[in-house]
C-alpha cells in the first residue's frame, strides 16, 4: 500500500537524520573531554605558573616548590634517549628496507618490533630494572632511566624511519647504481638525505612519547626527594611525569600539591605541544613530490 | 616497402658498411640467457656491440629489449628474482665474473626512460659520479661539470644557476642533465633506455642530434619504441621479439629490407 | 699528479686502488646494521628472560595453586603473606571493561560518522584532534581522573570511595576512543565504494548501509580494533594506579578501590620491597602474566585483521 510506503520511508529517514546526529555527539564527544580536561588544568595550574616556579627548586612547601630540577632532569633524559633511539631505530631500519632479504628472518625482526610496540611499558621498566638497574649496577640514574625509555620507544623510530625510506623512489637508486656507486654510498648520500624528513619526525614523536612517560621510570625506583639539581647521567634525578605523579599522590597531604601537580601538567603539554608542531611543520615543509 | 622510413642514399649505405667492418667489438653477447624467478625472459642472446656506433634496440612490449639493455650494466641484478646464464664480454672480461658491478658502470653508464636528477644542485648531480669515484678537488670538479654540461648541450641554459635545485629544470632539460653527469665520470659505452618517450618533439629532436654528436667519442646502444627514431639516428638496429633477438643488421637494411618477416611485419607496423 | 691523468683514468686508479683496499664503510656497515636491527629481538628476549627468570624464583616459593587460585593478595604481611593474584586480574580486567564501555559504543560510532556521513573537511579537523586526544600522557589522564572526574561523579554517587574503579574506567575508556576510532575508521574506508552505492541504489538510508552492508564488510578490521583497544587498557597504568589505589580485596564494586596488575608492580617498585624477597619477585609473576595476556592480545588482533586483508 502506498501510504504504508511512504510512511515506512519516513521513519526511515528520521532514524537516519537523529542517528547522523547522534553519530556526531560521539565524535565530539572525546573532543569536548579533552576541552574540558585542558580548562581544568588550566584553572588549577596556572595561577601557580610563574618564573619562580620555573626557576626554583624543589621543596616540601608548596609556596616555594620549583621545578628547575624537574626540567633538567627530563632534559637530560632526553639527551640519553634521543642518540639512543635514533641511532638504533635508523640504523635497524636501513637494514631492513635495504640490506636484508626479504626472507624470513626479515619478517621476524619486523613482527619482533611491531610486538614490542604493544608491549605494556611497566614491563620495560621491569626489563630496565633487572637489565640496566641492576644488571649493568646502574641505579636510578639518568642512564638507568634513559636506556630503558629508548627501548620503549624504539618502535616508533623505526616505524617512521621505514616508511620514509620506503619511500624514496626506485628509480633515485637506480640512478646512483647506474653510475657505479655502491650500497653504502647509496644509501648514505641518497636515501638517506631524501628520506630526512621522515626520519625526523619520527624521531620527535618518539621524544614526545618518551617525555609523557611514567610507569617505566616509577619500576625503576626514581625517588621522590627533595633533590639537588642532577648534573650528570649517574645523578640521581626526577622527570616532568614523575613529578606529576608523585604531587598527585600527596595531594591528600597536602591540597596545593594538586595545584603544583597542574602547573607542571601545563608546562608539559606546552612542550608536547611544540614538538609536534614542529614534526608536523617538518613533515609538511619537506614533504617531496617527485 | 615502409616508406615511413627515412631514406638514405645507396652511397652512404656502402660507406657505412665498410666503416662497420673495421671498428673493434665493444660489447660481446655470447648465449645469454635470463630468468626472472621460474620465468625466462630473455632467451640466448648473440649480439655484437661495436665501437662508436649508435646500435638501436626495437620490438613490441614485452620483448625483453629493457631487461637486455639493463643486463649490459648489470643493473637488472637491482631485483632479487634475477639468474643469468652465459656470458657478456666487455674489455675481454665477463662481465658477471671477472668485473665488480661498481667498476663496470663507470665505464657503462646509463641513461633513463624518464629523467631522474638526484634532489640535488645541479653541479651535485653532475659531480655525483666522480665524487662518489673518489675525485675531490673543487678545481677539477669545477672542470667537469662545465664540459659534461657542454657535451650535453646544456651549459648555456643553466651555466648561471649551477647551485640551484634540479627539479627547476623542464623535462627536456631534465635528460640532458642526466647524460651530463653521466659524461661527467667518462664512460666508454652510454645505454639509453627509451630517452625520449617521456618527452615532448622538440627536446626529442634536440637529444637525437646530440646522440649524433656523442658517437664519435662514445658508444651508444639505444633501446627505443618509436622506429622512425630508430631509424634516424641509428647505425645498426635490434629486433627483439618475445626475449629472443630475431635480427640484427645495419640499420637501413633491416628497415627496407629485412630477412625475417617476423622483422618485416614489425617495421612495416604490421604489429606492435 | 692528477691534473695529468684524464677524469677516465683517474677514476680506474681509484677503482683499481679500492680493489686492493676495499671501503672499510662498505663491509662495515652491513654488520653493524645487522647489529642494530639484533637489538629489538635482544630487547624482546632480555624481556622474556628477566620476567621469566624472576617468576620462576617466585613459584619457587609459592605454589601455582596459590598464585592462580586465591583471591587473598597480602605481600605486605609479615606473619602470613599471601600471593593470589584473582584480586589484581579481577581489578585489571574490570576497569577494562568499564573503559570498553566507553570506548567501544563511542568509538565505532565516531568512526562511522567519519567514514560514512562527514565532509572532507570535518574530517580533516577531527582526526587530528582525535591524534591529540591520544597523545595526552597518560599520568595527565590519571590526575583528571582523580581530580575531576571522581569529585563529580561523587555528586552522582554519594557513595564512591575517593578511589574506585569507575573514574579511572571511564577515563581510560575515553583515551582509548581514538584507538578504536582511527583503526574502525580505517578498516570501514577499506571497503570499496561500489558496495555502498549498491546499497544506496537500491534505496537505503546511510544509517542501514553502514549497519548492514559496511561494518559487516569491515568487521574483522573493527574486531581487531576492539581487541587492541582490550589490550591497552589492561597495559593501563598510570591512570588506575592514582584513580583506583590499591586495595586488594576481591571485589566486583566498582565505586571502591581494587588494584590492577600495572598498579601491582608500579606500587611494589616505588615501595619498599627490598631485592630478594618473595615480595620482589611476586612482581615479575605479575609481569609475566600480564605481558603473556597483552601478547596474546596483541597477536589475536594481528591475526584477525590478517583474515581482513586477505577478505578483498
Amino acid at each position: 500500500m502506498k501510504s504504508g510506503h511512504s510512511q515506512n520511508i519516513l521513519i526511515r529517514q528520521t532514524m537516519d537524520k537523529a542517528m547522523k546526529n547522534l553519530f556526531l555527539l560521539a565524535t565530539l564527544f572525546a573532543l569536548l573531554v579533552l576541552a574540558i580536561l585542558i580548562y581544568q588544568v588550566v584553572t588549577q595550574g596556572a595561577g601557580w605558573l610563574d618564573w619562580n616556579f620555573l626557576t626554583g627548586k624543589l621543596s616540601l612547601n608548596p609556596d616555594r616548590a620549583g621545578i628547575l630540577g624537574v626540567i633538567v632532569g627530563t632534559v637530560l633524559l632526553m639527551l640519553v634517549v634521543g642518540p639512543v633511539t635514533m641511532l638504533l631505530g635508523v640504523c635497524t631500519a636501513i637494514y631492513l628496507e635495504e640490506y636484508a632479504k626479504k626472507s624470513k628472518f626479515h619478517a621476524f625482526i619486523q613482527v619482533n618490533i611491531s610486538n614490542l610496540a604493544g608491549v605494556p611499558s611497566v614491563i620495560f621498566g621491569l626489563l630496565g630494572l633487572a637489565v640496566f638497574s641492576r644488571g649493568l649496577n646502574l641505579g636510578s640514574s639518568i642512564l638507568a632511566g634513559g636506556l630503558t625509555m629508548s627501548l620503549l620507544v624504539l618502535p616508533i623510530v623505526v616505524v617512521a624511519s621505514q616508511e620514509a625510506i620506503r619511500a624514496v623512489p626506485q628509480f633515485l637508486r637506480e640512478a646512483s647504481f647506474g653510475m657505479g656507486a655502491t650500497k653504502w654510498q647509496t644509501v648514505r648520500r641518497v636515501v638517506l638525505p631524501a628520506a630526512l624528513p621522515g626520519i625526523l619526525t619520527g624521531f620527535i614523536l618518539s621524544l614526545s612519547r618518551a617525555i609523557g612517560e611514567t610507569a617505566p621510570l616509577v619500576v625503576l625506583g626514581i625517588p621522590v626527594l627533595i633533590m639537588p639539581i642532577p648534573n650528570s647521567l649517574m645523578s640521581d634525578f626526577t622527570a616532568l611525569p614523575i613529578q606529576i605523579y608523585y604531587w598527585t599522590l600527596d595531594t591528600v597531604l597536602v591540597q596545593e600539591y594538586a595545584n603544583l601537580a597542574a602547573a607542571t601538567i601545563i608546562v608539559l603539554l606546552v612542550v608536547l605541544f611544540a614538538m609536534n608542531s614542529l614534526a608536523i611543520f617538518i613533515r609538511n615543509k619537506y614533504q617531496k613530490r617527485y | 616497402m615502409n616508406h615511413a622510413v627515412t631514406e638514405r642514399p645507396q652511397a652512404a649505405l656502402a660507406s657505412e658498411k665498410s666503416e662497420t667492418e673495421n671498428k673493434p667489438t665493444v660489447i660481446q653477447t655470447k648465449e645469454l640467457n635470463l630468468w626472472y624467478g621460474e620465468s625466462q625472459a630473455l632467451y640466448d642472446i648473440n649480439m655484437d656491440i661495436q665501437e662508436n656506433e649508435v646500435t638501436a634496440i626495437i620490438g613490441p612490449s614485452g620483448c625483453g629489449k629493457s631487461t637486455y639493455i639493463k643486463t649490459l650494466n648489470r643493473l637488472i641484478e637491482l631485483n632479487d628474482s634475477v639468474r643469468t646464464q652465459g656470458q657478456i664480454v666487455y674489455q675481454g672480461r665477463d662481465i658477471f665474473r671477472e668485473y665488480t658491478v661498481e667498476e663496470l658502470r663507470t665505464q657503462v653508464g646509463m641513461v633513463f626512460q624518464k629523467p631522474n636528477p638526484l634532489p640535488k644542485t645541479i653541479y651535485e648531480n653532475v659531480v655525483y659520479g666522480p665524487r662518489v669515484h673518489g675525485i675531490r678537488k673543487k678545481q677539477v670538479l669545477d672542470e667537469i661539470v662545465e664540459r659534461s654540461l657542454r657535451g650535453a648541450a646544456i651549459w648555456d641554459e643553466v651555466k648561471d644557476r649551477l647551485h640551484k635545485d634540479a627539479y627547476g629544470l623542464s623535462g627536456g632539460q631534465q635528460q640532458r642533465l642526466c647524460i651530463a653527469r653521466t659524461l661527467a665520470f667518462e664512460p666508454e659505452v652510454i645505454l639509453m633506455d627509451e630517452p625520449t618517450s617521456a618527452l615532448d618533439p622538440i627536446s626529442t629532436l634536440k637529444i637525437e642530434e646530440l646522440i649524433q654528436q656523442l658517437k664519435a667519442q662514445y658508444t651508444i646502444v639505444i633501446v627505443t619504441h618509436n622506429l622512425q627514431q630508430a631509424a634516424r639516428i641509428s647505425d645498426k638496429t635490434a629486433f627483439f621479439l618475445n626475449g629472443k633477438l630475431i635480427e640484427f643488421d645495419q640499420t637501413v637494411k633491416l628497415f627496407s629490407n629485412p630477412n625475417d618477416k617476423r622483422t618485416e611485419d614489425y617495421v612495416s607496423g604490421r604489429f606492435g | 699528479m692528477d691534473k695529468h691523468l684524464s677524469v677516465r683514468e683517474q677514476i680506474q686508479q681509484n677503482i683499481a686502488r679500492r680493489k686492493k683496499r676495499p671501503f672499510q664503510m662498505e663491509r662495515m656497515a652491513p654488520i653493524v646494521l645487522f647489529v642494530a636491527a639484533l637489538i629489538s629481538v635482544l630487547t624482546t628476549v632480555g624481556i622474556v628472560l628477566s620476567l621469566v627468570f624472576d617468576a620462576a624464583l617466585f613459584f619457587q616459593q609459592v605454589p601455582f595453586k596459590e598464585f592462580f587460585g586465591s583471591t587473598k593478595l597480602t605481600p605486605l604481611s609479615h606473619t602470613d603473606p599471601s600471593f593470589g593474584i584473582l584480586p589484581l586480574i579481577s581489578g585489571t580486567l574490570i576497569t577494562s571493561l568499564i573503559a570498553m564501555c566507553v570506548a567501544i559504543p563511542i568509538g565505532l560510532t565516531s568512526a562511522i560518522y567519519l567514514s560514512e556521513y562527514a565532509s572532507a573537511r570535518v574530517r580533516k579537523i577531527v582526526k587530528p584532534l582525535m591524534e591529540v586526544v591520544a597523545g595526552i600522557p597518560t599520568i595527565v589522564y590519571g590526575f583528571f581522573a582523580y581530580s575531576f572526574v571522581t569529585p563529580l561523579l561523587t555528586h552522582l554517587i554519594p557513595s564512591l570511595g575517593a578511589k574506585n574503579a569507575l573514574s579511572p574506567g571511564i577515563v581510560m575508556g575515553i583515551m582509548i576512543i581514538p584507538l578504536v576510532t582511527s583503526l574502525s575508521e580505517d578498516a570501514m574506508s577499506s571497503v570499496p565504494n561500489s558496495m555502498r552505492q549498491g546499497a544506496l541504489a537500491l534505496g537505503s538510508t546511510k544509517l542501514e548501509m553502514s549497519f548492514k552492508v559496511i561494518i559487516p564488510a569491515a568487521l574483522s578490521g573493527i574486531i581487531a580494533s576492539f581487541v587492541l583497544a582490550v589490550s591497552r587498557a589492561v597495559g593501563e597504568t598510570m591512570i588506575v594506579t592514582i584513580a583506583s589505589g590499591s586495595s586488594k580485596n576481591f571485589t566486583f564494586d566498582i565505586t571502591q578501590s581494587m588494584q590492577t596488575m600495572t598498579a601491582y608492580i608500579v606500587e611494589f617498585t616505588s615501595g619498599d620491597a627490598g631485592s630478594g624477597t618473595v615480595g620482589y619477585y611476586s612482581l615479575y609473576a605479575v609481569g609475566l602474566t600480564l605481558f603473556v595476556f597483552t601478547l596474546l592480545m596483541n597477536l589475536a588482533a594481528r591475526y584477525i585483521s590478517r583474515i581482513f586483508r586477505e577478505g578483498y
